[in-house]
C-alpha cells in the first residue's frame, strides 16, 4: 500500500529528489510548493525536472547526494547528507554529530 | 453493468455504482464534513474533478506531473518484517534491510523505525537499543530517517499500566476520578515522551513522529503537544511531525486545553493550528473512514477536512491514508484502485503537501 501512494503522489526520494524537497518540508517546514521552488533553485534546475529522472540521476551523482542506484565509491548514506546540508543550507542533526565526531 | 462504474465500500467490497449513486455519494460526504467541522463543502468543480477520478477506469489513477507531493510514513518499513497484526508481510529480514529496502527499492522520499510496538512507553526500558540502532541505521541512510511511535496513554491504564482505567471510572459516574488519572496519566506520558526525544536527539535523530496522538483523547494529545514545546526548545534541530489520531479530538477528559484553547472536539483545521503552535513541523491530518459507505463519498469527506487544514497553518500538512483512514478503505490488504484515487484526490482537492 506504501508503495501504491509512492507511485501515485510521491516525489520519488532519493530517485529523483524526493529527499531533498522533504529535508526542506521537516527543517524549514516549508509547504510544498515552497520547498519545491527552494530545491529547484538551489539546483539550478527547471521546476518540472525534481521528478525526471533522467535529468536528476546524472545530477545526483555530479553533486555526490546519493543516488538510486548503488554507484562505487559515490557518496550515500552519512557522507551525502553532509553534502546535502551543505548544498540546501540546512542543519541535519545526524550530520551535525557526524561533523563532531571527525572533528570537521 | 457498463454503464456503471466500478468501485468500493469502505470496507473495500467492490459495489458498481451509477454515475447518479457516485455524484450523490460524493455531495453527501462533503456535506457530512462541512456540517460536522462548521467548513464550507468542496464546489462545484473540485466534485466534479472528484467524480473524474472516482470514474476513472484505469486500475491505478495517479497526480500529473509536477504535482507530485512528500511521502513520510509511519513505520512503512517495519512493514517488510512485521506480522499481519502490523500489516507486515513476515520477511526475514532486519531493520537496517527493511529501511534500506524501503529507501532505495521502494523509492521512499523518508524512511524511519519504531518498536514493535509502535509507542512511546515500552521505548522508555529499551532506550538505549533503539539509539544504538538507530544511530547505526543513520550513518547508512540518504533520505530523511525518523522514529516514530505513538504516544498511547492507553498504556498507561490498568490492566496495562499503573492507573485506574478512566473508561472504568466514567461508566460508573465518577467523571471528577476520571479526569484525575487521565491528568496523571498525561503527565506521566508528557514526561516519556520528552526522555525518549532528548536521548534520540543526543544521538543525531533527524526527525521524531509522535503518531495517532490523541487515540486516547484529549489529555493524550494534550502530552504530545506539550512534550514538542519542550523538545523543540531543548532540541531545536529535530524536526517532529504530529499526526492524529481522528477527525476530531476525543473529550475523554473534556477540560484540557493548550495555549488556552480547548482541545476536545478540535476539527482537524484546528488541530493542526495547535499543532503548528506547539512547534511541529509537520501535521498529519486523520479522517476514519465509514465501511458503511463508498470510497466516494469518504474521499469527498477526507478532502474537505484535508481542504480545510491545508489552508489554515504555513507548516506542512500530511494526510494519513493507510488501512481505514483517509478514504483508504479499513482492511487488511486495501485494494489499489481505492488507495491510489484517495492518494490522488487527496492531492489535487484537498492540496496536501504530503501523505
Amino acid at each position: 500500500m506504501h508503495v501504491a501512494h509512492i507511485f501515485a503522489s510521491g516525489m520519488g526520494g532519493i530517485r529523483t529528489s524526493g529527499d531533498l524537497v522533504a529535508w526542506m518540508q521537516l527543517i524549514k517546514k516549508m509547504k510544498i510548493a515552497e520547498a519545491k521552488q527552494y530545491v529547484a533553485k538551489t539546483l539550478g534546475v527547471e521546476l518540472g525536472d525534481l521528478t525526471n529522472e533522467e535529468a536528476m540521476r546524472q545530477l545526483r551523482e555530479d553533486l555526490g547526494i546519493g543516488t538510486i542506484t548503488s554507484v562505487t565509491g559515490s557518496p550515500k548514506g552519512i557522507r551525502a547528507k553532509l553534502k546535502i546540508a551543505d548544498l540546501l543550507g540546512i542543519t541535519i542533526n545526524s550530520v551535525e554529530l557526524f561533523k563532531s565526531q571527525i572533528g570537521a | 453493468m457498463r454503464d456503471r462504474i466500478r468501485t468500493r465500500m469502505g470496507d473495500g467490497e467492490l459495489v458498481f455504482l451509477s454515475a447518479e449513486e457516485v455524484r450523490e455519494d460524493i455531495l453527501a460526504g462533503t456535506q457530512d464534513a462541512s456540517q460536522r467541522a462548521g467548513i464550507p463543502e468542496l464546489n462545484s468543480e473540485e466534485s466534479d474533478q472528484l467524480f473524474d477520478i472516482i470514474a476513472e477506469p484505469s486500475r491505478v489513477v495517479s497526480v500529473a506531473p509536477g504535482e507530485e507531493i512528500i511521502v513520510t510514513d509511519d513505520g512503512c518499513s517495519m512493514s517488510f518484517y512485521s506480522g499481519q497484526d502490523s500489516g507486515g508481510v513476515g520477511i526475514s529480514m532486519n531493520r537496517m534491510q527493511a529501511v534500506l529496502t524501503y529507501e532505495r527499492a521502494c523509492a521512499a522520499d523518508s524512511t524511519s523505525m519504531g518498536h514493535s510496538d509502535y509507542s512511546f512507553k515500552p521505548v522508555k526500558p529499551i532506550i538505549n537499543a533503539e539509539m544504538n540502532d538507530y544511530y547505526t541505521i543513520s550513518l547508512t541512510t540518504t533520505a530523511p530517517f525518523l522514529y516514530g511511535a505513538q504516544p498511547n496513554m492507553g498504556l498507561y491504564f490498568q490492566p496495562d499500566g499503573p492507573h485506574p482505567n478512566p473508561a472504568n471510572l466514567l461508566s460508573q459516574g465518577k467523571i471528577k476520578e476520571a479526569q484525575e488519572v487521565q491528568e496523571t496519566a498525561a503527565e506521566q506520558l508528557y514526561q516519556d515522551l520528552v526522555f525518549v526525544g532528548k536521548k534520540l536527539d543526543s544521538i543525531g535523530c533527524e526527525g521524531l513522529n509522535f503518531d495517532t496522538a490523541g487515540s486516547a483523547g484529549d489529555a493524550d494529545f494534550r502530552a504530545a503537544l506539550r512534550a514538542i514545546s519542550d523538545l523543540k526548545a531543548a532540541a531545536p534541530d529535530m524536526p517532529i511531525i504530529l499526526g492524529g489520531s481522528g477527525e476530531f479530538v476525543l473529550g475523554m477528559h473534556a477540560e484540557v486545553t493548550f495555549n488556552d484553547k480547548l482541545l476536545a472536539g478540535m476539527y482537524p483545521h484546528q488541530q493542526a493550528k495547535v499543532a503548528a503552535a506547539a512547534g511541529a513541523s509537520i501535521y498529519g491530518v486523520a479522517i476514519g473512514t465509514n465501511t458503511n459507505e463508498s470510497i466516494a463519498w469518504n474521499i469527498a469527506r477526507a478532502a474537505t477536512f484535508v481542504k480545510e487544514a491545508v489552508a489554515a497553518v504555513d507548516i506542512p500538512v500530511h494526510v494519513n491514508v493507510g488501512m481505514g483512514v483517509g478514504g483508504v478503505p479499513m482492511m487488511e490488504a486495501p485494494p489499489i484502485d481505492s488507495v491510489t484515487r484517495a492518494s490522488k484526490s487527496l492531492v489535487q482537492i484537498g492540496k496536501a503537501d504530503g501523505l
